[in-house]
Parts: C-alpha cells; sequence; structure tokens
C-alpha cells in the first residue's frame, strides 16, 4: 500500500499551548514546519485552563524567580529535576511577557500591570507569607492563551493541517531515528506519511483514563501511547494529579483561584476543615495535601451527599457580588450549568477529582526525548521532542502547582522550537525510510479495518475507566492494584480484537475513537503498573500500605517500557546551574 | 422503561456522502431517569454508543471550546451545556445552517474561519515593545469584555441571514466581534487601517440589525453591539 508522502524540516503533532508555542518559534525560522492537530487548534484542552500561569513577576509584592523554584521544588516532592525547574522559573517573566506583547488580554492591577493572585502552595522568601504570582486573564487564562498563540501562528502564516490524526510513528530504516509519522485526514479518511527530521510531540493528557475527569474528551493519550509503541519509556506514570475542586457529579473544574481569591472548603458542619489539616496554609495547601484531607473527611462520615455522590463544598458567597462577577465569571457559568448552584448565594458542591498527569515522556531542558537503551545508557533520541503535558521534562515531579503547567507549556515548548531550528542548522537528516516500515506504522488502522467480531470501543472503555478509578484513585494499595493490574492486562488483551462497526471514510468518528482507545490503555496500563512499582507514598502517589517517603529507595523516576511491561528508574537532577540545590526535606504546609 | 426512568425521542440529521443519495432524519430513543439534568451531548454520545456511525464534533464538554454548535430544535447552541430538560420532544437535531455538511452534524467551517482571518486577529503595534508588559489601566482592560471570550462556534454567523447571503463578503457577526476586540484594545495602534479594511459595502454594512447572533450566542456575547459601535467609527472617519 503507497501512501502519499509530505517532507517537512520539522512536523509538530499537537496544537495546544505547546505544539503552538513550538510552531511559532519555528514559524521564525524559516524552516518549513507542519502543525498537526485532531481539533481546529482553539478547541485544544489548554482552552479550558482557568486560573492562570504562575511566574515571579512581583507586580502584587516583591517576588524572586529562585522563590518560585523553591516552592516547585517542594511541591514536587523532590523528584523534580531541579535544572528544569531553575530554567523554567527563571525564563518564566520573559515568557509572560512575551504572551502579553502579543496580545494576551491580561486582567490589570489599579496602576495597569499584569494582575496577580494567590495559587496553593505559593510563598516568599522560602516558605514564608503566601505569595501572588499567578497571572490571570479572569478565571479564562487558558482561552486567552490558546487563542493568542493561534492568532500569531495565523499572522506568522504556520502551515496547520486542522483534524488531522496522527497514527504512529515510523522508523528510520537504518539505525535508531524516526523518519516521520502516519496521519489521517480526518474529513476524508486519506491516510499519508509525513517524512520529517524534527518530530515534536504536544499532544496533552490523558485524563480519560479516569471514570471522572476534568480533562476534555480529546485528551487520550495519543502521544504517550506512540512512544510506547515505538519502543520509547515514559517517566512517572504514576503521579496523577486529583484536583480537589472538580464538581460533583460533572467532573468539570472550578479554580484553584476561587480559593486564591479567598474561598474555602467546608464540611457538612460548615467546617473549613482545611485549618485542621493545614494549619499554616490552610486552603492554599498542595493540590495533593487538599485532596487527601477532602476524602478523609469523606470517609469520616463529614461529607454532604447529593443523588449518590459524597461530596464537601466550596464557599464563595462572602466574597460578594462584585468579585465574583469580574475575577471569577466563567466559574459563575459553569457552577449554574454543571450544578445548578449560583456561588454568589450558595457554596459549590466539589471532590477530589483526576486533572493532571505529571508523567509522560522523559525530555531533556531543550525538549529532547530521552530513552535508555539494554545497556543501561542513557541517550537522547535525534530528532524527538515533546513539550506540555505529554512530556515529563520533569519540573513538576510528583504533584504539579497551579498555574505552573501554562507556563511549562510556553517555556518549553518555545525551548524545543529553539532547539529544533539550532538542529536543523547544525545537522538534523531527513532518513530514508523503507515502505514496509510505513506499512508497520498503519498496521492498527489494518486491526480495526480487519477485526470482524468481539466487543465493542465504548464497552471496553468504560470498564477500563472503572477499574482506573477503584483501584488507582486517590489512596492506593497493593491488594487493589495487584487486582487492578490484572484487570488491566485483561482488558489490554480484549482490546486487541474489539470491533469497529463503521468502516466508512468520511469524517469517521467512531475510528478516531477506536485509535484513542489503543492510547488510553497504554496509559492506563503504564500508569497501573509504576503505581504498583512505587513502594512508597510521595506527592499525588498516596499508598495506604507504604505511607511514608522512602527517599532512601525511592528519590528516583520511575520508568516504563510497553515491550514486556518493563520497569526501572533513573536518578531526579539535582544540580540548578546557578544556585545550591533544595535538598529533601519534610515536606509541611 | 422503569417508573424512575423516561424514553426521550430524538429526530437526528443523518447524511454521509459516501452512501446516501440524500440526508434524512432518523429516529433515536434514549432511557434516561426521569429527572435528569443530562445535557444533551451526553445523551448524543450515548446515543452513538448504540450507532457508533453518528458523527459530530466535540471535545471539551463544558462550553468553552466551541465544537459542537448544531441545530437544536430549531435554535443554534452547543450540545455540551443544553440541558435535555430544557428541550421539547422530540429533539429534532441539525447540523448548522448555511454551512456545507460533511457528514452528519459536521459542517464544513473554511468560509466562517477566512472570515475570522480577513479581520487580522492578532495585536498589532508597530512600536517597539518594553522590557516588561506594555501598560493597561483597568478601564482599558474592561473594554476587551464581552469581545475577546469568543469560542468562534459560529452558531452567530450560522444563524445570520447576511451570512448565508454573502459569506465570501460579509464577515459575519463572530468576525465583527473580533474586528471590534482589536479596534478597541488600547495597546493596537493600527485602528485607522483595520477600519479602512472594513470600510466596503459588504465587510460591515450587510448586517441588517436582525439580532439573531445575539439572540443564540451560548456565551452571551453581543456582536450587533460591536458591529454598531464599528459601524459608527467608520461613519465618523468618513465625514
Ligand atoms: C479544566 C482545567 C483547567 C486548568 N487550568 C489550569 C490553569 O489555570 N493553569 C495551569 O497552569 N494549568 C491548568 N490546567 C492544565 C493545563 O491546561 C494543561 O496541562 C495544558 O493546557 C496542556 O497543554 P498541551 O499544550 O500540553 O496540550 P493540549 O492543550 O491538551 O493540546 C493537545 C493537542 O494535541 C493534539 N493531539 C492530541 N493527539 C493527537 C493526535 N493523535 N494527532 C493529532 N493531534 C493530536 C490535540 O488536537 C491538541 O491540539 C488546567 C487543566 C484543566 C483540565
Ligand atoms: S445583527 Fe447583523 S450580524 Fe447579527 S444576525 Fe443580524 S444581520 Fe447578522
Ligand atoms: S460570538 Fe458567540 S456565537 Fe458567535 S462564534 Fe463567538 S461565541 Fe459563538
Ligand atoms: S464540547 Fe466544547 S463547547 Fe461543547
Amino acid at each position: 500500500m503507497a501512501i502519499p508522502t509530505f517532507t517537512f524540516d520539522a512536523v509538530i503533532i499537537g496544537a495546544g499551548g505547546a505544539g503552538m508555542r513550538a510552531a511559532l518559534a519555528l514559524a521564525k525560522s524559516g524552516y518549513n514546519t507542519a502543525l498537526v492537530s485532531k481539533v481546529f487548534p482553539t478547541r485544544s484542552h489548554t482552552v479550558s485552563a482557568q486560573g492562570g500561569i504562575t511566574c515571579a513577576i512581583g507586580n502584587a509584592h516583591e517576588d524572586d524567580w529562585r522563590w518560585h523554584m523553591y516552592d516547585t521544588v517542594k511541591g514536587s516532592d523532590f523528584i523534580g529535576d531541579q535544572d528544569c525547574i531553575e530554567y523554567m522559573c527563571k525564563t518564566g517573566p520573559e515568557c509572560v511577557y512575551e504572551l502579553e506583547h502579543m496580545g494576551l488580554p491580561f486582567s490589570r492591577t489599579d496602576d495597569g500591570k499584569i494582575y496577580q493572585r494567590p495559587f496553593g502552595g505559593q510563598s516568599r522568601n522560602f516558605g514564608g507569607e503566601q505569595a501572588a504570582r499567578t497571572c490571570a486573564a479572569a478565571d479564562r487564562t487558558g482561552h486567552a492563551l490558546l487563542h493568542t498563540l493561534y492568532q500569531q501562528n495565523l499572522q506568522a502564516n504556520t502551515h496547520v493541517f486542522s483534524e488531522w490524526y496522527a497514527i504512529d510513528l515510523v522508523k528510520a530504516s537504518h539505525g535508531k531515528g524516526f523518519a516521520g509519522v502516519t496521519v489521517m485526514n480526518i474529513e476524508t479518511g486519506e491516510v499519508a506519511f509525513m517524512h520529517a527530521r524534527a518530530i515534536v510531540f504536544a499532544t496533552g493528557g490523558a485524563g480519560r483514563i479516569f471514570q471522572s475527569t476534568t480533562n476534555a474528551l480529546i485528551n487520550t493519550g495519543d502521544g504517550i501511547g506512540i512512544a510506547l509503541r515505538a519502543g520509547l519509556p515514559v517517566q512517572d506514570m504514576e503521579m496523577w494529579q486529583f484536583h480537589p475542586t472538580g464538581i460533583a457529579g460533572a467532573g468539570t473544574l472550578v479554580t484553584e483561584g476561587c480559593r486564591g481569591e479567598g474561598g474555602y472548603l467546608i464540611n457538612k458542619d460548615g467546617e473549613r476543615f482545611m485549618e485542621r489539616y493545614a494549619p499554616h496554609a490552610k486552603d492554599l495547601a498542595s493540590r495533593d495535601v487538599v485532596s487527601r484531607a477532602m476524602a478523609l473527611e469523606i470517609r469520616a462520615g463529614n461529607g454532604f451527599e447529593t443523588k449518590g455522590v459524597q461530596h464537601v463544598k466550596l464557599n464563595l458567597v462572602h466574597l460578594g457580588a462584585d468579585l465574583i462577577k469580574s475575577r471569577l465569571p466563567g466559574i459563575r457559568e459553569l457552577s449554574m450549568t454543571f450544578a445548578g448552584v449560583d456561588p454568589i448565594i450558595e457554596p459549590i458542591p466539589v471532590v477530589p477529582t483526576c486533572h493532571y498527569m505529571m508523567g509522560g515522556i522523559p525530555t531533556n531542558v531543550h525538549g529532547e526525548v530521552l530513552t535508555v537503551d539494554a545497556d543501561g545508557t542513557e541517550r537522547s533520541v535525534e530528532g524527538l521532542y515533546a513539550a506540555g503535558e505529554c512530556a515529563c521534562v520533569s519540573v513538576h515531579g510528583a504533584n504539579r502547582l497551579g498555574g505552573n503547567s501554562l507556563l511549562d507549556l510556553v517555556v518549553f515548548g518555545r525551548a524545543a522550537g529553539l532547539h529544533v531550528e539550532d538542529q536543523l542548522q547544525e545537522h538534523l537528516p531527513l532518513h530514508p525510510v523503507s515502505d514496509d516500515d510505513i506499512e508497520a506504522a498503519t498496521g492498527r488502522l489494518r486491526r480495526w479495518q480487519d477485526n470482524k467480531d468481539g466487543e465493542s470501543v465504548s464497552d471496553i472503555k468504560a470498564e477500563m475507566q472503572k477499574v482506573m478509578q477503584e483501584d488507582f484513585g486517590v489512596f492506593r494499595t497493593a491488594e487493589y492494584m495487584a487486582s487492578g493490574v490484572e484487570k488491566i492486562k485483561g482488558l489490554r488483551e480484549r482490546l486487541q480484537h474489539a470491533v469497529l462497526t463503521d468502516h466508512s471514510k468520511v469524517f469517521n468518528t467512531a475510528r478516531i475513537e477506536a485509535l484513542e482507545l489503543d492510547n488510553l490503555m497504554e496509559v492506563a496500563a503504564a500508569t497501573a503498573f509504576a503505581a504498583d512499582f512505587r513502594t512508597e507514598s510521595r506527592g499525588a502517589h498516596s499508598r495506604e500500605d507504604f505511607p511514608k517517603r522512602d527517599d532512601e529507595n525511592w528519590l528516583v523516576h520511575s520508568l516504563y517500557f510497553a515491550e514486556g511491561d518493563r520497569l526501572s528508574t533513573r536518578g531526579v537532577n539535582m544540580k540548578p546551574k546557578t544556585m545550591d540545590p533544595f535538598e529533601p526535606v519534610e515536606r509541611v504546609y | 422503561m422503569t417508573e424512575e426512568t423516561q424514553k426521550i425521542h430524538f429526530k437526528i440529521y443523518r447524511y454521509n456522502p459516501e452512501t446516501d443519495k440524500a440526508p434524512v432524519m432518523k429516529d433515536y430513543y434514549l432511557e434516561v431517569p426521569k429527572a435528569t439534568d443530562m445535557m444533551l451531548l451526553s445523551a448524543l454520545i450515548q446515543l452513538k454508543a448504540q450507532d457508533e456511525t453518528i458523527a459530530f464534533r466535540r471535545s471539551c464538554r463544558e462550553g468553552v471550546c466551541g465544537s459542537d454548535g448544531m441545530n437544536i430544535n430549531g435554535r443554534n447552541g452547543l450540545a455540551c451545556i443544553t440541558t435535555l430538560s430544557s428541550l421539547k420532544q422530540p429533539i429534532v437535531i441539525r447540523p448548522l445552517p448555511g454551512f456545507p455538511v460533511v457528514r452528519d452534524l459536521v459542517v464544513d467551517m473554511e468560509q466562517f474561519y477566512r472570515q475570522y482571518e480577513k479581520i487580522k486577529p492578532y495585536l498589532q503595534n508597530d512600536e517597539p515593545a518594553p522590557a516588561k508588559e506594555r501598560l493597561q489601566s483597568p478601564k482599558d482592560r474592561k473594554k476587551l469584555d464581552g469581545l475577546y471570550e469568543c469560542i468562534l462556534c459560529a452558531c452567530c454567523s450560522s444563524s445570520c441571514p447576511s451570512f448565508w447571503w454573502n459569506p465570501d463578503k460579509f464577515i459575519g457577526p463572530a468576525g465583527l466581534l473580533q474586528a471590534y476586540r482589536f479596534i478597541v484594545d488600547s495597546r493596537d495602534n493600527q485602528t485607522t487601517e483595520r477600519l479602512k479594511d472594513l470600510e466596503d459595502p459588504f465587510s460591515v454594512f450587510r448586517c441588517r440589525g436582525i439580532m439573531n447572533c445575539v439572540d443564540v450566542c451560548p456565551k452571551g456575547l453581543n456582536p450587533t453591539k460591536a458591529i454598531g459601535k464599528i459601524r459608527s467609527q467608520l461613519l465618523k472617519e468618513g465625514t
């Protein structure tokens, strides 16, 4: 089967914040770049981000990027790579000013500067007073950021392949590199090969492995699945953030910015219970801490119940109508639509909800993908990059701080774009390919075409989500995880025989959902194996059978390879370039 | 059906150009709890589990990405924030009117995007940027409220008769809303050029003030008002 070939210097897969920032860097380089997205760019999940983008520009009080770095390292429970965190916090202000110059409509302070609000886990002076460091455009920062980046890409004439779906990586016919990626035009069903010197993954998160998530329906971990099938490892996949305030029943998020603006959580007695769990930071403790406290309150019978769902409530009433309308208008809209509650009048029902994938494709500070060879040597994969939520740089470690993801997107999206340009100038070759290798990268399509008798995509997906929700949630134990791993293995096998009934070409969304489920299953398996592997509690990974952090054995990243479900570990970078490292200490808020 | 559930009747526009000569309205039924706050998008997803050939776009499922604009009981809206309980049965669902249909509820939005691109939807300022942010007073920033929040769902343009007749020449409500967003942005200094680009008889002046756009915008935005402001600025400049 010969399929059409397009040739580019660089192909970026994903047009969320990370992909569009990378594309913008490359557009200015003059290299022939393709930006591929399975949805029209402004429909990417970044559009949903609410609260803001964190960096130390000091508009609310004196600030220092090192303080931001301290908070981020502590937030990561010390398995964030300190060289990368240093780079992010230091470069952050420049990247945020760039966004402002591009036209991002930030909210403003009285003197006309970018407005900054307090978020969880933020401190001044290395653990002192609460800081206000998150730059916001009301509670629609992601929308404002994504549209601004799209607009800039329009101006820069970026070549966008909108509603094209990336299927798999194609190996180079010699050696270790990759020559490109197979793609499908969703509108026509046409399959093509994109031959490229550099490939950047910016495919976003995978929250849809869980039943209840704040993530968009398109967050199916495609980049993770593609990387794993190509023999590459993924890192820290046990680390999933559960956001404290998902709307009970619906899963839609209400931003941490609500608590930043002065909102607080209450139990059924009206008690502001975070005062007991985090006496100093209270409701603005780190997300893992707040989510666990909520789960414990509900377990202790202190929750509310609505339509069979146990929850606590987020109170904003005391903030008053004016503040809610000007700073949190989107939250009010969501709350009225999905909870039937106007937060000006009554508190919002909330539960901890799967929100963010800290793990992903391991990369270095330039966004270059890392792998480990059979003999244990670590190396970067020439011409292959990852940035944004699908990557694990790792700046978030075991727990991401609010507002640090949008920052990660623009800092490392840009870094990857710049490094690709640099490497294109230096040497990156266009690798030769064989028809067999291209053919191999369309194998999944043929499987879905040929399978005749089996279960449906929606049934297997629902079962997988149930297993992940029940066995790999906020609290984990060996017993449940062991049975969870077995169930996922079984489902993974059944998926090989699942059937697609719609074989039409034009805008066949059933086929896309089938291809997506292959990827979700890879992510679920990586998560399950890695969670069972790490026998300690750290950040978002909370084990009842190993309640303590164990720095002696586990101050490391986990690595998972799909082949043989192999697990190993990698050291954490403790060598920032310009300062002394932050040594691990007990984490209290 | 039990005492606690009810059967909901849908009529859905079906058309696959590979196999169908003409579109048909097909009946579907779904059993849901009696007192339900289910969104139409969730219902469509459940119907798709029964018949996976139904095609529609969706992403955020919370009214912010603009993917699932469709015509619901004769009115454009987003399926993900429309409750079943607010809809009369049978619930009739069609693709957005005025656009070529790709398949089922999926329309070709090229024309809509081209009109958006025409207004140069990016900040232009030919003065060198300062080292930090460009300052903007809260009062000037407030002028962008009600404009920048557009999610490009096309519910408005697809309900606008002027856009149906001249989709190639009339910018349409969504594009004009964004045109005004950049005209009023205190940080953009190309206002004169922007207005000049709009002074022909079609780009803005085809708007007949019918207000369909305001009526359907799921984000509560008001393109007609923005168009009125552009118009009066054009008339002022013209004299
Ligand atoms: C509700 C919500 C609120 C949030 N609020 C904040 C916040 O206030 N601050 C903050 O810092 N973070 C926030 N986050 C996190 C943050 O928004 C995300 O981590 C971030 O937007 C991810 O961006 P991305 O560029 O990596 O990917 P995405 O924006 O998810 O984009 C992924 C892109 O990849 C494309 N893609 C995926 N697979 C394929 C494929 N196979 N083929 C082709 N294209 C593909 C998609 O089309 C899309 O364009 C929030 C998250 C949620 C869920
Ligand atoms: S007011 Fe103008 S833009 Fe809006 S629907 Fe009517 S004609 Fe169209
Ligand atoms: S103005 Fe409203 S209806 Fe029109 S595209 Fe924007 S959000 Fe949609
Ligand atoms: S799915 Fe995003 S607006 Fe409805």
